[in-house]
């Protein structure tokens, strides 16, 4: 048992890490220091950041594989593309556009969440995954063959093909099926990157703290007793994936302000996305939020920084992935690394009680 | 437990911070052209980024053996976006922190976009071998080497309609790829205005694209003579394979997509016999430059070439021409070599593998003849009109 | 007519799933994790046919051979240096995580050695085409060859389960690894053992896949072994005749929503028929109810 004081102090060490990085990063653009790499890469973290921090909360606190994640981010990424779209030249103040968009792609993904969580938080595991993945899947392919177009007497919609919608000549296509949508405007920035982290991570872990958060664990430990406690399994399964599809969702809008070019591929919002994000959690720790933070981090800048691989890029990548896994979770390994640390520790005695104390608040969740 | 967890993720993180900054400032002063390429060469796509990778290096290699353009060597350097949009925008990134002055690419119309979008800021000169759809070229920066979609689907359509090749026509194409969905709506909106009908238009999506026997079943329950494929060859290769053990008879027709059907490894190319495709570039045809191009492709890299490659293996050499003739340096900034490539593209006609007298028009799409070819004894052969 | 012909297209479409989808089963019910690497198991065991067929033209039965022996050792290789160490690690997600990076890796290893570029595979199977109703209605060679295999595979895994002494320690091992280990069973061995013939039954759904749809690259097995794992969950997982049946109609799904419903849609019909499915019977069709104990 941990005391609130420890607790808190540990989320503040969470929040510090994501404002100092965020300093250390500014500060470098402004010198000058960093490479283009890098800087373009900025706006992307925060959204895998958001989005790890997210699946978290469904697969960390609430206990349940979801395998559908980037369905939700794509719900996200595509309602807010199409706003911006759409309102271009209605909203030119573009803060109040962008702030409307991101409440607009958090409650369309949440939505989404909630009606699909209704019927399927039902199932468990494994089936639940694989239904989760379904759902991914279906956004998907719909929003492939989704047509919409814009002339003077409004929205025209068509399921089979751009010729269909029966535009005006002067009518633009926005949602042009397989090509998605083209030219939202750039309006994602690394500042408002961070801010929305932070956002997600008070949420997130404002939950876990509060009433709400502790019936959702309880769940999550054992269902039958939490049942018998009179907690609603329902409810509190549904608020928690509602909250984390909506959380992906503000990602999908991170992404598609970051890009002119928003496409629904297999490689984007497909299942692979999915399980990439679910390797962010599980890499970092489940139900560790700070862990996703920073496995998110690194597994995003590490194919980029294994560029001059070339070829061997990606079977590196896979490699040190493998590498990594068995690194982290493997009972042996672990034996291995607490014999290895207690050696360091003796000559550090000084340091052995201060990580002692850190290293035992986050180790619980 | 998490403590070890926690320490190698901050050596990670430091060693990853470190490794951002190298690769900084190499550009300055340089005396080479420093010629990028971003295309997919793992994933799915892996076929085609790979083509247009070797297809420039060869190009490049060609170029800097015979002394260089304009006594300036080039240096060349290839990066892999995973058919992914936001890849390619890092892949180009990474590329100008390597000091990349010309870009060549990306392979593929969404990554085009998407990089395009970014180029414009740099006012970097970018010419896309095979990023074909029109809104690749949207900024004033970036040339094609390719047809646009919508010029293939109706050269397509007009090219049934005026030699009545057929009078019934279903179409097989791909509703999640840019390219073919792309050919597809144009083509349906062309064939209104052509006296055949199109008997039915069925779509497979990325994830299902193993078995077509419904698309084919479909097509000759409505009497199609002709099946229109705008799509690539490794698929069109299953569906003339089901096609033919269903005992279907039918003629193919299809764009540049298909060209590199012959060239799949073990592809019993009976099947393919009769097989009509609009293409600019044909890997068996007979003048000598596309003969020693695919020799030396071969050679150099094991396969042989499909469009993909001859497209890039061109823009590298138009890329040559216009440095040629505005007299760029590699002393010049990234946009002042735009501005002068970009000067120039418009007053050049060059002869390339993929069509005879190229020539531009500032919006960036190219003016080409598409041939006709049809595929007889396991070779293309030209149809004479 | 038309829509036995699509009939017969969705069982020839689900007998190549429910091959693929055995394997997958077969693991899971002892080993009880998903094998995301099973897909490109079964992708190298047809390149390696491929590579002794087409390319160094030797006989068939060689080829088969031989992809059988490599699949089965790549099988239990994977298994002994990336699964086995997370065995007892306190997430079963964390095995999880690491096959995908076994897929990941088996692709790239595929993509560097035989490159991206297509490859025709020559179909393993001689046999002649079925022509019924004066040849309105074809049944391929592949198809009959298939649907036997996975019959006869079928027949020979629930014996083998049932009534050998190994399998009854495959049994023992899945319903509890301590309890297996308590009564003198090789928990190791048992499931090296249950690797090896899930990667063998790879090398044969390898096969036979591309012998259907003879487009081999490095990336083939990955989508037919995620439709693969979906129907081996639509029969419910771990069942050896839920996989048969649940690859079988999965097949006939997509074929008839192509066929009448919406060619462009059907990637999105098949897995809402999934989620129905499961929501009516969670477990799948045949899928055992695991009764939770307070």
């Amino acid at each position: 048992m941990k005391t609130f004081v420890s607790k808190n102090k540990d989320n503040l060490i969470t929040y510090g890490i994501v404002v100092v990085a965020y300093a250390v990063m500014e500060i470098l653009i402004k010198a000058g220091l960093i490479s283009s790499l890098m800087q373009g890469l900025l706006v992307p973290l925060c959204a895998y950041v958001i989005l790890a921090v997210s699946l978290n909360l469904t697969v960390g606190i609430l206990g349940e594989l979801s395998l559908g994640h980037a369905g939700f981010m794509c719900v996200g990424a595509f309602t807010s593309a199409f706003f911006s779209k759409i309102t271009m030249n209605v909203i030119t103040v573009t803060w109040i556009r962008f702030t409307l968009a991101i409440v607009i792609g958090f409650i369309a993904a949440g939505l989404i969440g909630f009606l699909i969580g209704m019927p399927v938080l039902r199932l468990k595991g494994d089936y639940l995954a694989i239904v989760t993945l379904a759902f991914g899947e279906i956004i998907k392919n719909v929003i492939n063959v989704l047509y919409i177009g814009k002339d003077s007497k409004g929205l025209h919609f068509s399921m089979k093909d751009a010729v269909a919608l029966n535009l005006e000549p002067e009518g633009d296509v926005i949602i042009n099926g397989a090509q998605g949508i083209t030219g939202t405007p750039k309006n994602s920035t690394f500042t408002i990157g961070v801010i929305l982290i932070l956002i997600t991570l008070f949420i997130v872990l404002n939950l876990i703290k509060s009433r709400d958060g502790r019936a959702i664990m309880s769940i999550r430990d054992n269902v039958i007793a939490a049942e018998s406690v009179g907690i609603n399994i329902t409810k509190y399964k549904l608020l928690a994936f509602a909250l984390s599809a909506a959380l992906a969702g503000v990602a999908g809008v991170l992404y598609s302000h970051n890009l002119s070019s928003l496409m629904a591929t297999p490689k984007n919002f497909g299942y692979n996305m999915s399980i990439m994000i679910l390797v962010f959690v599980v890499l970092g720790g489940i139900g560790n939020i700070r862990g996703s933070i920073i496995s998110a981090v690194i597994l995003t800048l590490l194919p980029e920084l294994l560029r001059g691989l070339s070829n061997y890029r990606m079977l590196i990548y896979a490699i040190v992935l493998i590498a990594m896994m068995l690194f982290n979770w493997a009972p042996k390994a672990q034996a291995f690394r607490d014999r290895l640390l207690d050696k360091l520790m003796f000559w550090k005695k000084k340091k052995v009680t201060v990580t002692e104390k850190e290293g035992g608040a986050s180790d619980e969740r | 437990m998490k403590k070890f967890t926690k320490l190698t993720a901050l050596a990670l993180s430091l060693a990853m911070v470190v490794a951002s900054f190298t690769g900084c400032g190499a550009a300055a002063g340089a005396n080479t052209f420093k010629i990028g390429g971003i295309g997919p060469t793992t994933g799915g796509a892996a076929i085609y980024g790979t083509a247009v990778k070797n297809g420039a290096d060869l190009a490049i290699k060609e170029i800097n053996a015979a002394g260089g353009i304009n006594g300036v060597q080039i240096e060349y350097n290839f990066q892999d976006d995973e058919l992914d949009n936001e890849k390619s925008v890092n892949a180009y990134n990474a590329l100008k922190d390597w000091g990349m002055n010309i870009l060549v690419g990306p392979t593929t119309s969404g990554c085009c976009v998407a990089v395009a979008a970014e180029s414009v800021n740099d006012n970097m000169f970018q010419i896309t071998p095979s990023g074909s759809s029109v809104d690749c070229i949207a900024n004033d920066n970036v040339f094609q080497v390719c047809f646009t979609d919508p010029n293939q689907g109706i050269g397509a359509a007009a090219y049934i309609g005026q030699n009545n090749v057929a009078s019934k026509v279903a179409v097989i194409y791909d509703s999640s790829d840019v390219y073919s969905s792309g050919i597809y709506t144009k083509f349906a909106q062309e064939a209104a205005n052509q006296p055949f009908d199109i008997v039915s238009a069925e779509a497979f999506t990325a994830d299902s694209k193993t078995d077509f026997s419904v698309q084919l079943q479909k097509a000759a329950d409505n009497g199609a003579e002709l099946v229109f494929l705008p799509i690539y060859y490794t698929e069109a290769s299953l569906i003339l394979t089901q096609a033919a053990s269903a005992g279907y008879n039918f003629k193919f027709f299809g764009c540049d997509g298909l060209d590199g059907i012959l060239g799949v490894e073990n592809f019993d190319t009976s099947l393919a016999e009769g097989v009509m495709l609009l293409t600019p570039f044909a890997a068996d045809a007979k003048d000598e430059k596309t003969q020693k191009f695919v020799a030396d492709y071969q050679a150099a890299y094991g396969d042989t070439p499909n469009q993909f490659a001859a497209d890039a293996y061109d823009a590298v050499y138009i890329i040559k021409a216009a440095i040629e003739k505005s007299g760029a340096k590699p002393s010049m900034s990234v946009s002042e070599l735009g501005d002068a490539l970009k000067g120039a593209m418009t007053q050049l006609s060059v002869d390339g593998l993929t069509g005879a007298a190229m020539t531009w028009t500032a919006d960036g799409a190219v003016n080409k003849a598409p041939k006709a070819m049809e595929i007889k004894d396991g070779n293309y052969a030209l149809i004479q009109d | 007519m038309s829509f036995i012909s699509y009939l017969i297209n969705g069982i020839s479409l689900g007998s190549v799933y429910a091959i693929i989808a055995l394997g997958y089963t077969m693991v899971y019910g002892i080993a009880k994790m998903l094998n995301f690497a099973h897909g490109d198991v079964i992708m190298f065991g047809s390149y390696a046919v491929f590579t002794i067929v087409s390319t160094l033209s030797l006989p068939t039965w060689l080829g088969m051979l031989v992809s059988i022996i490599l699949c089965t050792v790549l099988g239990i290789t994977i298994e002994a240096v990336a699964y086995r160490p997370l065995r007892q690690a306190s997430s079963s997600l964390a095995v999880l995580i690491t096959a995908i990076g076994v897929s990941y890796l088996l692709q790239n290893v595929a993509l560097l050695i035989f490159g991206a570029n297509t490859k025709s595979f020559s179909s393993v199977v001689s046999m002649a085409p079925l022509k019924l109703a004066d040849g309105g209605l074809t049944i391929t060679g592949e198809t009959i060859v298939t649907i036997s295999c996975c019959i006869v595979i079928m027949i020979v895994l629930t014996l083998f389960v049932n009534k050998t002494k190994a399998g009854q320690a495959m049994l023992a091992v899945s319903e509890d690894k301590g309890a297996a280990q308590l009564m003198g069973i090789n928990v190791n061995g048992t499931i090296s053992l249950t690797f090896a013939i899930g990667s063998a039954l790879a090398a044969v759904a390898g096969m036979l896949l591309c012998s259907a749809y003879p487009a081999l690259t490095p990336y083939t097995g990955s989508m037919p072994g995620i439709k693969a794992f979906v129907a081996a969950v639509f029969g419910g997982i771990g069942s050896i005749p839920g996989a048969f049946i649940g690859g079988i109609i999965l097949g006939i799904i997509e074929i008839f929503s192509k066929a009448y419903i919406s060619s462009q849609l059907s990637d999105a019909i098949v897995f809402l028929v999934l989620i129905i499915v499961l929501l009516v019977k969670p477990t799948g069709i045949l899928g055992k109810k695991i009764q939770e104990k307070v």
